[in-house]
Protein backbone atom coordinates (compact mmCIF):
# COMPACT_ATOMS: atom_id res chain seq x y z
CA UNK A 1 0.00 0.00 0.00
CA UNK A 2 1.21 3.69 -1.23
CA UNK A 3 2.04 5.77 1.98
CA UNK A 4 -0.73 7.39 3.24
CA UNK A 5 0.92 10.53 4.39
CA UNK A 6 0.27 12.35 0.99
CA UNK A 7 -1.83 12.89 -2.36
CA UNK A 8 -1.75 11.71 -5.51
CA UNK A 9 -2.21 13.17 -8.97
CA UNK A 10 -3.70 11.25 -12.01
CA UNK A 11 -0.57 11.99 -13.75
CA UNK A 12 1.38 9.93 -11.35
CA UNK A 13 2.76 13.00 -9.12
CA UNK A 14 2.54 12.72 -5.63
CA UNK A 15 2.31 15.67 -3.26
CA UNK A 16 3.54 15.35 0.45
CA UNK A 17 2.50 18.85 2.78
CA UNK A 18 5.74 19.87 5.28
CA UNK A 19 4.94 22.85 7.39
CA UNK A 20 4.10 25.66 4.88
CA UNK A 21 5.75 23.69 2.03
CA UNK A 22 4.91 20.85 0.13
CA UNK A 23 7.32 18.21 -1.26
CA UNK A 24 6.59 16.67 -4.80
CA UNK A 25 7.47 13.39 -6.26
CA UNK A 26 6.62 10.68 -8.78
CA UNK A 27 5.36 7.16 -7.76
CA UNK A 28 6.71 3.68 -7.95
CA UNK A 29 4.08 3.24 -10.75
CA UNK A 30 5.27 6.26 -12.71
CA UNK A 31 9.02 4.84 -12.61
CA UNK A 32 7.96 0.78 -13.15
CA UNK A 33 6.23 2.20 -16.44
CA UNK A 34 9.28 4.28 -17.69
CA UNK A 35 11.85 1.25 -16.71
CA UNK A 36 15.65 2.23 -16.89
CA UNK A 37 15.96 5.74 -16.10
CA UNK A 38 18.48 8.24 -17.91
CA UNK A 39 17.52 11.46 -17.37
CA UNK A 40 16.20 13.89 -15.20
CA UNK A 41 15.29 18.02 -16.07
CA UNK A 42 14.04 19.71 -13.36
CA UNK A 43 13.36 23.35 -12.53
CA UNK A 44 15.87 26.24 -11.23
CA UNK A 45 14.84 27.30 -7.92
CA UNK A 46 12.16 30.22 -7.95
CA UNK A 47 10.34 29.49 -10.71
CA UNK A 48 6.71 30.00 -10.23
CA UNK A 49 4.18 27.20 -11.67
CA UNK A 50 0.33 26.40 -11.86
CA UNK A 51 -1.30 23.83 -10.83
CA UNK A 52 -0.92 21.05 -13.75
CA UNK A 53 1.91 23.17 -15.36
CA UNK A 54 4.71 21.19 -16.67
CA UNK A 55 7.69 21.54 -14.84
CA UNK A 56 10.62 19.38 -16.00
CA UNK A 57 11.00 15.91 -17.93
CA UNK A 58 11.76 12.75 -16.92
CA UNK A 59 13.79 10.25 -19.28
CA UNK A 60 14.02 6.67 -20.00
CA UNK A 61 15.51 4.47 -22.21
CA UNK A 62 12.20 4.61 -24.03
CA UNK A 63 10.46 7.30 -23.59
CA UNK A 64 10.11 10.72 -22.43
CA UNK A 65 7.44 11.91 -19.81
CA UNK A 66 6.63 15.08 -18.76
CA UNK A 67 6.46 16.35 -14.96
CA UNK A 68 3.22 18.22 -13.98
CA UNK A 69 2.92 20.37 -10.68
CA UNK A 70 0.03 18.69 -8.24
CA UNK A 71 -0.87 21.97 -7.30
CA UNK A 72 0.71 25.75 -7.94
CA UNK A 73 3.33 27.43 -6.03
CA UNK A 74 7.26 28.44 -5.55
CA UNK A 75 10.14 26.39 -6.27
CA UNK A 76 11.92 27.12 -2.98
CA UNK A 77 14.02 23.55 -3.43
CA UNK A 78 15.00 20.85 -5.76
CA UNK A 79 16.78 17.52 -5.70
CA UNK A 80 19.88 18.33 -7.55
CA UNK A 81 21.88 16.07 -6.80
CA UNK A 82 19.08 13.43 -8.97
CA UNK A 83 21.03 15.50 -11.92
CA UNK A 84 24.28 13.03 -11.54
CA UNK A 85 22.76 10.05 -9.79
CA UNK A 86 19.03 9.29 -10.27
CA UNK A 87 19.58 5.63 -8.35
CA UNK A 88 17.53 7.47 -5.31
CA UNK A 89 14.54 8.36 -7.92
CA UNK A 90 14.88 4.44 -9.48
CA UNK A 91 14.47 2.59 -6.33
CA UNK A 92 13.56 5.05 -3.80
CA UNK A 93 10.75 7.39 -5.52
CA UNK A 94 9.00 8.33 -2.10
CA UNK A 95 11.66 9.19 -0.19
CA UNK A 96 15.05 10.05 -1.43
CA UNK A 97 13.84 10.29 -4.80
CA UNK A 98 12.03 13.36 -4.34
CA UNK A 99 11.64 16.06 -7.04
CA UNK A 100 10.66 19.19 -5.56
CA UNK A 101 10.12 21.25 -2.71
CA UNK A 102 7.09 24.11 -3.54
CA UNK A 103 5.45 26.94 -1.91
CA UNK A 104 2.16 26.63 -3.01
CA UNK A 105 0.08 29.23 -3.48
CA UNK A 106 -3.65 27.44 -2.24
CA UNK A 107 -2.26 24.15 -0.52
CA UNK A 108 -5.56 23.54 1.12
CA UNK A 109 -7.81 23.55 -1.81
CA UNK A 110 -5.26 22.18 -4.52
CA UNK A 111 -3.97 19.37 -2.01
CA UNK A 112 -7.92 18.87 -1.50
CA UNK A 113 -8.33 18.15 -5.12
CA UNK A 114 -6.39 15.46 -4.95
CA UNK A 115 -6.16 11.59 -4.67
CA UNK A 116 -5.86 10.11 -1.36
CA UNK A 117 -3.72 6.78 -1.06
CA UNK A 118 -6.81 4.58 -1.19
CA UNK A 119 -8.21 6.38 -4.32
CA UNK A 120 -4.93 6.39 -6.30
CA UNK A 121 -4.85 2.53 -6.07
CA UNK A 122 -8.12 2.14 -7.45
CA UNK A 123 -6.74 4.38 -10.37
CA UNK A 124 -3.61 2.74 -11.12
CA UNK A 125 -5.44 -1.04 -10.18
CA UNK A 126 -8.14 0.38 -12.96
CA UNK A 127 -5.12 2.00 -15.66
CA UNK A 128 -3.15 -1.56 -15.83
CA UNK B 1 16.33 -8.41 -49.25
CA UNK B 2 16.93 -8.74 -53.24
CA UNK B 3 14.84 -6.35 -55.36
CA UNK B 4 12.34 -8.82 -57.46
CA UNK B 5 8.94 -7.35 -58.94
CA UNK B 6 5.82 -9.60 -58.49
CA UNK B 7 4.31 -11.52 -61.10
CA UNK B 8 1.08 -11.82 -62.11
CA UNK B 9 0.33 -14.88 -60.56
CA UNK B 10 1.90 -12.88 -57.28
CA UNK B 11 -0.43 -10.05 -57.59
CA UNK B 12 -3.41 -12.43 -57.90
CA UNK B 13 -2.39 -14.68 -55.10
CA UNK B 14 -1.96 -11.41 -53.07
CA UNK B 15 -5.66 -9.92 -54.36
CA UNK B 16 -7.40 -13.44 -53.56
CA UNK B 17 -5.73 -12.95 -49.59
CA UNK B 18 -7.10 -10.10 -49.39
CA UNK B 19 -10.24 -10.79 -50.18
CA UNK B 20 -10.22 -7.88 -53.48
CA UNK B 21 -11.41 -8.39 -56.98
CA UNK B 22 -8.67 -6.06 -58.42
CA UNK B 23 -6.35 -3.50 -58.23
CA UNK B 24 -8.72 -0.93 -58.83
CA UNK B 25 -10.94 -1.50 -56.25
CA UNK B 26 -8.43 -0.71 -54.10
CA UNK B 27 -8.71 2.76 -55.05
CA UNK B 28 -12.68 3.11 -54.60
CA UNK B 29 -11.80 5.86 -51.70
CA UNK B 30 -10.33 8.43 -54.30
CA UNK B 31 -13.02 10.66 -56.32
CA UNK B 32 -13.71 8.75 -59.79
CA UNK B 33 -13.01 12.49 -61.05
CA UNK B 34 -9.55 12.70 -59.61
CA UNK B 35 -8.72 9.10 -60.70
CA UNK B 36 -6.65 9.39 -63.97
CA UNK B 37 -8.68 7.71 -67.12
CA UNK B 38 -5.65 7.34 -69.14
CA UNK B 39 -1.97 6.67 -69.11
CA UNK B 40 0.32 9.59 -68.71
CA UNK B 41 1.75 11.13 -71.85
CA UNK B 42 4.84 9.73 -72.03
CA UNK B 43 7.53 9.10 -75.00
CA UNK B 44 6.92 5.28 -75.92
CA UNK B 45 10.16 3.37 -74.18
CA UNK B 46 13.40 2.46 -75.61
CA UNK B 47 16.06 -0.51 -75.87
CA UNK B 48 17.99 0.10 -73.37
CA UNK B 49 21.23 0.47 -75.82
CA UNK B 50 19.18 3.51 -77.58
CA UNK B 51 18.29 4.84 -74.24
CA UNK B 52 21.97 4.76 -72.70
CA UNK B 53 22.94 6.34 -76.29
CA UNK B 54 20.12 8.70 -76.10
CA UNK B 55 21.40 9.92 -72.52
CA UNK B 56 24.63 9.96 -73.71
CA UNK B 57 24.09 12.64 -76.11
CA UNK B 58 22.22 14.69 -73.43
CA UNK B 59 24.92 14.41 -70.65
CA UNK B 60 27.32 15.51 -73.69
CA UNK B 61 25.97 18.90 -73.13
CA UNK B 62 27.26 19.16 -69.85
CA UNK B 63 30.74 20.95 -69.38
CA UNK B 64 31.55 19.35 -65.96
CA UNK B 65 33.95 21.39 -63.57
CA UNK B 66 35.52 19.04 -62.97
CA UNK B 67 37.27 17.68 -65.94
CA UNK B 68 38.61 20.87 -66.25
CA UNK B 69 40.92 23.75 -64.44
CA UNK B 70 38.88 24.56 -62.02
CA UNK B 71 38.94 27.70 -59.75
CA UNK B 72 35.79 27.66 -58.30
CA UNK B 73 35.04 27.81 -54.61
CA UNK B 74 32.25 29.23 -52.86
CA UNK B 75 31.48 25.92 -50.75
CA UNK B 76 31.96 23.47 -53.69
CA UNK B 77 35.56 22.67 -54.28
CA UNK B 78 37.47 20.65 -56.89
CA UNK B 79 39.21 18.47 -54.24
CA UNK B 80 40.55 15.07 -54.76
CA UNK B 81 40.06 11.55 -52.91
CA UNK B 82 41.38 7.82 -53.18
CA UNK B 83 39.73 5.58 -55.48
CA UNK B 84 39.66 3.39 -52.48
CA UNK B 85 36.83 5.54 -51.42
CA UNK B 86 34.58 5.21 -54.42
CA UNK B 87 35.69 1.63 -54.34
CA UNK B 88 34.27 0.79 -50.61
CA UNK B 89 31.13 2.77 -51.35
CA UNK B 90 30.37 1.26 -53.90
CA UNK B 91 29.85 -2.47 -51.49
CA UNK B 92 25.96 -3.18 -52.08
CA UNK B 93 26.08 -3.80 -48.50
CA UNK B 94 26.47 0.30 -47.96
CA UNK B 95 25.01 0.81 -51.46
CA UNK B 96 21.62 -0.51 -51.19
CA UNK B 97 21.14 -1.12 -47.84
CA UNK B 98 17.49 1.14 -46.50
CA UNK B 99 18.32 2.22 -42.98
CA UNK B 100 19.97 -0.34 -41.70
CA UNK B 101 20.76 0.68 -38.25
CA UNK B 102 19.53 -2.01 -36.41
CA UNK B 103 22.50 -3.27 -33.99
CA UNK B 104 21.21 -6.95 -34.72
CA UNK B 105 22.11 -7.10 -38.24
CA UNK B 106 23.89 -3.63 -38.82
CA UNK B 107 27.14 -3.47 -36.67
CA UNK B 108 29.17 -2.74 -39.76
CA UNK B 109 27.29 0.28 -40.48
CA UNK B 110 26.59 1.87 -36.76
CA UNK B 111 30.69 0.77 -36.54
CA UNK B 112 31.55 3.55 -39.81
CA UNK B 113 29.23 6.04 -38.66
CA UNK B 114 30.92 5.99 -34.90
CA UNK B 115 34.18 6.02 -36.62
CA UNK B 116 32.73 9.08 -38.68
CA UNK B 117 31.42 10.76 -36.02
CA UNK B 118 34.68 10.37 -33.90
CA UNK B 119 36.51 11.48 -36.83
CA UNK B 120 34.02 14.87 -37.03
CA UNK B 121 34.38 15.53 -33.96
CA UNK B 122 37.92 15.12 -33.55
CA UNK B 123 38.48 17.95 -37.05
CA UNK B 124 35.88 20.27 -35.40
CA UNK B 125 37.62 20.21 -31.32
CA UNK B 126 34.21 19.01 -30.08
CA UNK B 127 33.04 16.53 -27.96
CA UNK B 128 30.49 14.61 -30.02
CA UNK B 129 28.77 14.64 -33.58
CA UNK B 130 25.92 13.03 -35.00
CA UNK B 131 25.73 10.68 -37.35
CA UNK B 132 25.68 14.06 -40.21
CA UNK B 133 22.80 16.37 -41.86
CA UNK B 134 21.41 16.64 -45.15
CA UNK B 135 24.20 19.45 -46.48
CA UNK B 136 26.05 22.23 -44.32
CA UNK B 137 23.11 25.00 -45.14
CA UNK B 138 20.32 23.05 -43.09
CA UNK B 139 23.00 22.11 -40.09
CA UNK B 140 23.38 26.08 -39.97
CA UNK B 141 20.23 26.09 -39.33
CA UNK B 142 19.83 23.79 -36.94
CA UNK B 143 21.91 24.80 -34.80
CA UNK B 144 20.91 28.14 -34.92
CA UNK B 145 17.63 25.77 -33.68
CA UNK B 146 19.75 24.24 -31.15
CA UNK B 147 20.83 27.59 -29.73
CA UNK B 148 17.32 28.57 -29.07
CA UNK B 149 15.92 26.45 -27.73
CA UNK B 150 18.72 25.88 -25.46
CA UNK B 151 18.80 29.20 -23.97
CA UNK B 152 15.07 30.24 -24.23
CA UNK B 153 16.10 33.51 -26.25
CA UNK B 154 14.72 34.52 -29.09
CA UNK B 155 17.88 35.76 -31.84
CA UNK B 156 20.54 34.71 -33.46
CA UNK B 157 23.30 37.05 -34.47
CA UNK B 158 24.65 35.40 -38.13
CA UNK B 159 27.81 37.00 -39.97
CA UNK B 160 27.58 38.33 -43.12
CA UNK B 161 30.38 36.39 -44.30
CA UNK B 162 28.51 33.22 -43.86
CA UNK B 163 27.70 31.29 -46.97
CA UNK B 164 24.18 32.78 -48.68
CA UNK B 165 22.48 29.45 -48.92
CA UNK B 166 23.18 28.87 -45.88
CA UNK B 167 21.58 32.07 -44.56
CA UNK B 168 19.06 31.71 -46.73
CA UNK B 169 18.11 28.10 -45.20
CA UNK B 170 18.75 29.56 -41.95
CA UNK B 171 16.08 32.34 -42.52
CA UNK B 172 13.51 29.85 -43.74
CA UNK B 173 13.92 27.34 -41.08
CA UNK B 174 13.56 30.30 -38.20
CA UNK B 175 10.58 32.31 -40.73
CA UNK B 176 7.35 31.07 -38.46
CA UNK B 177 9.59 30.48 -35.40
CA UNK B 178 8.97 34.04 -33.95
CA UNK B 179 13.17 34.49 -33.50
CA UNK B 180 15.10 37.21 -35.62
CA UNK B 181 18.13 37.05 -37.22
CA UNK B 182 20.56 39.96 -36.85
CA UNK B 183 23.28 40.32 -39.50
CA UNK B 184 26.49 41.30 -38.45
CA UNK B 185 27.93 42.96 -41.37
CA UNK B 186 31.59 42.80 -42.98
CA UNK B 187 34.45 45.07 -42.50
CA UNK B 188 37.12 45.15 -44.63
CA UNK B 189 35.91 41.50 -45.46
CA UNK B 190 35.55 40.26 -41.88
CA UNK B 191 33.20 40.05 -39.44
CA UNK B 192 32.18 43.32 -38.10
CA UNK B 193 29.74 42.29 -34.43
CA UNK B 194 29.99 45.73 -32.69
CA UNK B 195 27.43 45.80 -30.30
CA UNK B 196 25.08 43.15 -31.68
CA UNK B 197 25.07 40.56 -29.28
CA UNK B 198 23.03 40.98 -26.21
CA UNK B 199 21.60 39.41 -23.04
CA UNK B 200 18.47 38.54 -26.21
CA UNK B 201 20.91 36.67 -27.98
CA UNK B 202 20.56 32.58 -28.47
CA UNK B 203 24.02 32.45 -30.45
CA UNK B 204 26.51 34.04 -32.54
CA UNK B 205 27.07 32.25 -35.96
CA UNK B 206 29.99 32.69 -37.83
CA UNK B 207 31.68 30.35 -40.81
CA UNK B 208 35.65 29.42 -41.02
CA UNK B 209 36.90 30.84 -43.30
CA UNK B 210 33.98 33.02 -44.45
CA UNK B 211 32.28 33.29 -48.25
CA UNK B 212 35.18 35.71 -49.53
CA UNK B 213 37.61 33.01 -48.31
CA UNK B 214 39.28 35.01 -45.49
CA UNK B 215 40.27 33.90 -42.58
CA UNK B 216 37.90 35.00 -38.87
CA UNK B 217 38.83 36.10 -35.59
CA UNK B 218 37.16 33.04 -33.56
CA UNK B 219 38.28 34.49 -29.75
CA UNK B 220 36.17 37.65 -30.36
CA UNK B 221 32.64 35.95 -31.22
CA UNK B 222 33.29 33.25 -28.70
CA UNK B 223 33.85 35.61 -26.02
CA UNK B 224 30.96 37.95 -26.78
CA UNK B 225 28.67 34.95 -27.23
CA UNK B 226 29.75 33.62 -23.61
CA UNK B 227 29.99 37.04 -22.31
CA UNK B 228 25.85 37.08 -22.26
CA UNK B 229 25.54 32.75 -21.98
CA UNK B 230 25.01 32.71 -25.30
CA UNK B 231 26.05 29.58 -27.67
CA UNK B 232 29.33 30.58 -30.00
CA UNK B 233 28.56 28.17 -33.34
CA UNK B 234 31.01 28.40 -36.47
CA UNK B 235 30.07 26.26 -39.46
CA UNK B 236 33.72 25.31 -40.65
CA UNK B 237 35.34 24.43 -44.46
CA UNK B 238 36.48 21.04 -42.62
CA UNK B 239 40.18 20.64 -45.18
CA UNK B 240 40.82 23.89 -43.47
CA UNK B 241 41.22 22.35 -40.16
CA UNK B 242 43.74 20.71 -41.66
CA UNK B 243 45.77 24.40 -41.08
CA UNK B 244 43.52 26.56 -38.83
CA UNK B 245 42.57 26.04 -35.15
CA UNK B 246 39.34 24.90 -34.86
CA UNK B 247 36.59 26.42 -33.17
CA UNK B 248 36.55 23.46 -30.87
CA UNK B 249 40.20 24.96 -29.38
CA UNK B 250 38.55 28.51 -29.33
CA UNK B 251 36.07 27.63 -27.04
CA UNK B 252 33.35 27.32 -29.36
CA UNK B 253 29.99 25.29 -28.30
CA UNK B 254 28.42 24.34 -32.03
CA UNK B 255 30.31 23.70 -34.73
CA UNK B 256 28.93 22.65 -38.13
CA UNK B 257 29.75 22.02 -41.69
CA UNK B 258 29.27 20.96 -45.62
CA UNK B 259 31.49 17.20 -45.66
CA UNK B 260 31.40 17.97 -49.77
CA UNK B 261 35.68 18.86 -49.43
CA UNK B 262 36.12 15.59 -47.80
CA UNK B 263 35.63 12.72 -50.57
CA UNK B 264 32.36 13.78 -52.66
CA UNK B 265 32.05 14.51 -55.69
CA UNK B 266 31.44 18.38 -56.97
CA UNK B 267 28.12 16.48 -58.73
CA UNK B 268 25.40 19.10 -59.26
CA UNK B 269 26.18 21.46 -56.19
CA UNK B 270 25.44 18.35 -54.35
CA UNK B 271 24.46 15.63 -53.06
CA UNK B 272 26.50 16.17 -50.70
CA UNK B 273 26.22 15.47 -46.43
CA UNK B 274 26.20 18.01 -43.84
CA UNK B 275 27.82 17.53 -40.32
CA UNK B 276 27.08 18.71 -36.51
CA UNK B 277 29.25 18.71 -33.32
CA UNK B 278 28.89 19.81 -30.16
CA UNK B 279 30.16 20.07 -26.46
CA UNK B 280 28.76 17.03 -24.29
CA UNK B 281 26.46 19.40 -22.51
CA UNK B 282 24.28 20.00 -25.64
CA UNK B 283 24.83 16.12 -26.29
CA UNK B 284 20.84 15.68 -25.27
CA UNK B 285 19.84 18.45 -27.87
CA UNK B 286 21.70 17.47 -30.91
CA UNK B 287 19.79 16.68 -33.99
CA UNK B 288 19.26 13.43 -36.12
CA UNK B 289 20.80 10.53 -35.20
CA UNK B 290 23.86 9.41 -32.60
CA UNK B 291 25.81 6.10 -32.61
CA UNK B 292 26.99 5.04 -29.55
CA UNK B 293 29.67 2.46 -28.65
CA UNK B 294 28.32 -0.61 -25.41
CA UNK B 295 28.73 -4.02 -25.23
CA UNK B 296 26.73 -7.21 -25.87
CA UNK B 297 25.59 -9.99 -23.73
CA UNK B 298 28.97 -11.40 -23.68
CA UNK B 299 31.08 -8.35 -23.26
CA UNK B 300 31.83 -7.78 -27.11
CA UNK B 301 31.96 -4.16 -28.11
CA UNK B 302 28.78 -3.69 -29.87
CA UNK B 303 27.15 -0.55 -31.46
CA UNK B 304 23.63 1.03 -31.15
CA UNK B 305 21.96 3.76 -32.28
CA UNK B 306 21.35 6.14 -28.91
CA UNK B 307 19.93 9.23 -27.01
CA UNK B 308 17.08 8.43 -29.36
CA UNK B 309 14.51 9.87 -26.67
CA UNK B 310 15.64 13.20 -28.89
CA UNK B 311 14.20 12.02 -31.89
CA UNK B 312 10.25 12.51 -33.05
CA UNK B 313 9.32 8.48 -33.16
CA UNK B 314 9.84 9.12 -28.94
CA UNK B 315 9.16 12.95 -28.33
CA UNK B 316 6.84 13.85 -31.28
CA UNK B 317 6.34 17.86 -31.28
CA UNK B 318 9.02 17.94 -28.83
CA UNK B 319 11.73 16.31 -30.48
CA UNK B 320 15.07 18.07 -31.22
CA UNK B 321 14.04 18.24 -34.60
CA UNK B 322 12.34 17.14 -37.62
CA UNK B 323 14.78 15.72 -39.18
CA UNK B 324 13.95 12.51 -40.59
CA UNK B 325 16.94 11.03 -42.84
CA UNK B 326 20.49 11.77 -44.28
CA UNK B 327 23.09 11.28 -46.97
CA UNK B 328 24.18 8.36 -45.33
CA UNK B 329 25.91 7.39 -47.97
CA UNK B 330 27.47 10.44 -49.07
CA UNK B 331 28.70 10.71 -45.41
CA UNK B 332 29.95 7.37 -45.85
CA UNK B 333 32.07 8.38 -48.50
CA UNK B 334 33.04 11.02 -46.24
CA UNK B 335 34.14 8.60 -43.35
CA UNK B 336 36.65 6.89 -46.21
CA UNK B 337 37.91 9.60 -46.68
CA UNK B 338 38.78 10.82 -43.45
CA UNK B 339 39.73 7.54 -42.37
CA UNK B 340 42.32 7.39 -45.55
CA UNK B 341 43.52 10.51 -45.48
CA UNK B 342 44.06 10.72 -41.59
CA UNK B 343 45.21 13.38 -39.68
CA UNK B 344 48.48 13.91 -41.45
CA UNK B 345 47.00 13.53 -45.01
CA UNK B 346 44.62 16.39 -44.04
CA UNK B 347 46.83 18.76 -43.28
CA UNK B 348 49.12 17.66 -46.45
CA UNK B 349 45.98 18.51 -48.29
CA UNK B 350 45.47 21.85 -46.04
CA UNK B 351 49.04 22.87 -47.05
CA UNK B 352 48.83 21.98 -50.84
CA UNK B 353 45.66 23.62 -51.41
CA UNK B 354 47.33 27.00 -49.79
CA UNK B 355 50.27 26.69 -51.77
CA UNK B 356 48.90 26.79 -55.12
CA UNK B 357 46.46 29.81 -54.03
CA UNK B 358 49.88 31.68 -52.72
CA UNK B 359 51.55 30.58 -56.40
CA UNK B 360 48.11 31.80 -58.09
CA UNK B 361 47.53 34.80 -56.68
CA UNK B 362 51.14 36.31 -56.71
CA UNK B 363 50.94 35.50 -60.60
CA UNK B 364 47.24 37.15 -60.84
CA UNK B 365 48.87 40.56 -58.81
CA UNK B 366 51.69 41.10 -60.56
CA UNK B 367 50.56 43.37 -63.19
CA UNK B 368 47.97 46.31 -62.53
CA UNK B 369 44.45 44.79 -63.04
CA UNK B 370 44.39 42.47 -60.61
CA UNK B 371 44.66 43.18 -56.30
CA UNK B 372 43.85 41.48 -53.31
CA UNK B 373 40.20 43.19 -52.76
CA UNK B 374 41.25 42.86 -48.86
CA UNK B 375 44.96 43.09 -48.28
CA UNK B 376 46.48 42.42 -45.33
CA UNK B 377 43.54 39.82 -44.42
CA UNK B 378 44.61 36.19 -44.53
CA UNK B 379 42.78 34.11 -46.56
CA UNK B 380 43.34 29.73 -46.63
CA UNK B 381 42.97 28.90 -50.43
CA UNK B 382 40.33 30.99 -51.57
CA UNK B 383 41.47 34.79 -52.29
CA UNK B 384 38.76 37.25 -52.61
CA UNK B 385 40.49 39.55 -55.92
CA UNK B 386 39.45 42.96 -57.34
CA UNK B 387 39.04 44.07 -60.63
CA UNK B 388 39.70 48.02 -60.65
CA UNK B 389 37.08 47.42 -63.80
CA UNK B 390 34.88 46.71 -61.70
CA UNK B 391 31.45 44.21 -62.74
CA UNK B 392 32.33 44.40 -66.40
CA UNK B 393 35.59 43.68 -66.19
CA UNK B 394 34.70 40.86 -63.57
CA UNK B 395 32.33 39.53 -66.71
CA UNK B 396 35.13 39.44 -69.26
CA UNK B 397 37.28 37.45 -67.31
CA UNK B 398 34.81 35.15 -66.44
CA UNK B 399 33.90 34.75 -69.95
CA UNK B 400 37.70 34.68 -71.26
CA UNK B 401 38.70 31.78 -68.70
CA UNK B 402 35.02 29.79 -69.95
CA UNK B 403 36.42 30.32 -73.64
CA UNK B 404 39.56 29.07 -72.67
CA UNK B 405 37.98 25.78 -71.27
CA UNK B 406 38.79 27.02 -66.74
CA UNK B 407 35.99 27.42 -64.91
CA UNK B 408 36.58 30.20 -62.29
CA UNK B 409 35.63 33.21 -61.24
CA UNK B 410 32.76 33.64 -58.40
CA UNK B 411 31.46 37.46 -58.63
CA UNK B 412 30.65 38.67 -55.20
CA UNK B 413 28.30 41.35 -56.41
CA UNK B 414 26.15 38.82 -57.09
CA UNK B 415 25.74 37.65 -53.73
CA UNK B 416 26.35 41.09 -51.80
CA UNK B 417 24.54 43.03 -54.20
CA UNK B 418 25.00 46.90 -54.24
CA UNK B 419 27.82 46.65 -51.61
CA UNK B 420 29.89 49.54 -52.68
CA UNK B 421 33.11 47.26 -50.79
CA UNK B 422 32.26 44.40 -53.38
CA UNK B 423 32.37 46.12 -56.37
CA UNK B 424 34.96 44.15 -58.74
CA UNK B 425 35.37 41.60 -56.10
CA UNK B 426 34.89 37.68 -57.42
CA UNK B 427 37.00 35.04 -55.24
CA UNK B 428 39.24 31.80 -56.95
CA UNK B 429 39.67 28.91 -54.96
CA UNK B 430 42.87 26.33 -55.53
CA UNK B 431 42.86 22.94 -54.35
CA UNK B 432 45.84 19.93 -54.14
CA UNK B 433 44.08 19.25 -57.73
CA UNK B 434 45.23 22.53 -59.41
CA UNK B 435 49.04 21.86 -61.12
CA UNK B 436 51.36 24.99 -61.41
CA UNK B 437 50.22 24.43 -65.34
CA UNK B 438 46.68 25.22 -64.71
CA UNK B 439 47.45 28.52 -62.73
CA UNK B 440 50.19 29.73 -65.64
CA UNK B 441 47.08 29.23 -67.80
CA UNK B 442 44.50 31.23 -66.01
CA UNK B 443 47.30 34.28 -65.77
CA UNK B 444 47.96 34.01 -68.87
CA UNK B 445 44.28 34.31 -69.72
CA UNK B 446 44.03 37.18 -67.10
CA UNK B 447 46.94 38.82 -68.55
CA UNK B 448 46.10 39.00 -72.06
CA UNK B 449 41.91 39.76 -71.26
CA UNK B 450 43.12 42.94 -69.42
CA UNK B 451 46.43 43.66 -71.67
CA UNK B 452 43.85 43.95 -74.61
CA UNK B 453 41.97 46.66 -72.49
CA UNK B 454 44.35 48.60 -71.42
CA UNK B 455 45.77 49.16 -75.07
CA UNK B 456 42.57 50.79 -75.60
Amino acid sequence: MRPNDRKYADSHEWAKQEGDLVLIGITDFAVEQLGELVFLDLPAVGRKLAKGESFGEVESVKAVSDLYAPLGGEVVAVNAPLADELDPLQNDPFAGGWLLKIRPTDASAELGALHDAESYEKQVAAAH
Amino acid sequence: MPYVQNTDADRRAMLAEIGVRAMDDLFEPIPAALRLREPLPLDPGMTETDLIAHLGRIGSWNRPAGGRPCFLGGGVYDHDWPSLVDHLQGRSEFLTAYTPYQPECSQGTLQWIFEFQSMIAEICGMDNANASMYDGASACAEAALLALAATGRKKVVVSAGLHPHSMAVIRTYLEHQGSAIVEAPLRDGVTDWGDLVDAGTAAVLVQQPNFLGLVEDLDAPAAAAHAVEALAVASIYPVAMGLLRSPGAAGFDVVVGDGQSLGVPMGLGGPSFGFFASRDKFVRRLPGRLVGASVDRRGRRAYTLTFQTREQHIRREKATSNICTNNALIALRGCLHMAALGPQGLEEVACLSRQRALEMTAQLTAGDAIQEAFPGQPWFNEVPLRLSGGEIAVLKLKTALAKAGIAGVLPMSRFYPGDPAMKGVFTLACTERTTPESIRQLASVAADTFRMEMAL
